[in-house]
């Protein structure tokens, strides 16, 4: 994605087109609005099955907008564009998850009152 | 210099090598360089992100998600967002096709969906304080204010940064400099609108749920 008078040869600017912006619109629009349904409406029953479906459509639409709107390219300046995507995924994903883990963990372990807490003070 | 190593090839004839960088064009390296800047800003989001997932439930006595959070409001407030990503995706069309007053109409009407979008979070922030759920009340809600608005803080800045965009291209028209910036900015504004996306999931959808 360099710009559009670049002339090295890597990558030029994304062609942009009307129709690609109007199909990723209405892939969000879809992906956005069954969401909401399901959470107001509560159709799907027990809320798991809710978080579980909702965070699935987050992601597809995570990746509709990635192709429509960023028009992410895996060979945009020679790759690096995409390798510093990678990259940054890992990241996120460790950082989420690590976080999210360890921290639960602790928590419970910390709760006041718990048996474990108290023997071990 | 009388010591210095001469190359020849087998015929005697000297070698000469090409020492210097290839010139190139001013901004070339840009569009890359921004794009690691919203990476790094996609850490930032991640440590908020995972702030919340923490402290998520930890209400302290005080209101849950599920009693505060508005999803219509959300709605309208996500449909804002994505139309402007629309609206400033005719702006690049514009751009492509090289018509000024094209660019100039869409970036004024992303500017607009954008601001709605940013009044549409003022207005329910100021609802939750005068309902007694400030930043204060509990780890929940100090999570749930620093990430939307830090969400917000950047939507302000990219409308600020669009406005200026505005007046470069008025004045100077769609220079290379220009085209570059309005790519940059085209990013940014995007971006803005995947992070949406794990808000309304993660935070407003979630939350409601458990």
């Amino acid at each position: 994605m360099s710009a559009a008078t670049d002339d090295h040869g890597h990558g030029d600017a994304p062609h942009f087109s009307r129709k690609g912006y109007l199909i990723g619109l209405g892939f969000s629009v879809v992906l956005t609005a069954i969401p909401f349904w399901l959470v107001m409406t509560g159709t799907l029953g027990s809320a798991a099955a809710t978080g579980y479906t909702i965070m699935a459509f987050a992601v597809v639409q995570v990746i509709v907008h990635a192709i429509f709107f960023l028009h992410l390219d895996p060979k945009a300046e020679s790759g690096w564009q995409f390798m510093a995507l990678m990259f940054t995924i890992v990241v996120v994903v460790i950082t989420l998850i690590g976080s999210l883990w360890v921290m639960y963990h602790m928590n419970i372990n910390m709760m006041p009152g718990t048996a474990d807490s108290a023997s071990g003070m | 210099m009388a010591n210095a190593p001469t190359m020849t090839d087998a015929q005697g004839n000297p070698i000469f090598l090409d020492m210097h960088e290839h010139d190139h064009e001013a901004g070339g390296s840009t569009m890359l360089g921004f794009w690691i800047y919203l990476m790094s800003d996609c850490l930032i989001f991640a440590m908020l992100f995972a702030a919340y997932g923490l402290f998520g439930t930890s209400y302290a006595g005080g209101p849950r998600a599920s009693e505060i959070f508005e999803l219509p409001l959300v709605a309208v407030n996500t449909s804002m967002l994505l139309l402007s990503s629309i609206t400033y995706g005719f702006a690049m069309i514009a751009m492509q096709n090289g018509k000024k007053a094209g660019v100039l109409g869409w970036l004024a009407i992303t500017g607009l969906f954008g601001a709605a979008f940013v009044g549409i979070e003022l207005t329910e922030f100021s609802k939750l304080i005068a309902e007694g759920a400030t930043p204060q009340r509990s780890a929940f809600l100090s999570s749930f204010f620093t990430l939307v608005s830090t969400h917000g803080l950047h939507v302000s800045f990219g409308i600020l940064w669009l406005i200026t965009l505005m007046v470069q291209v008025g004045r100077f028209g769609l220079t290379a400099a220009n085209r570059r910036r309005l790519l940059c900015l085209s990013l940014f504004w995007h971006f803005l609108d995947v992070i949406w996306i794990g808000v309304f999931t993660f935070v407003y959808l979630l939350g409601v749920l458990r």
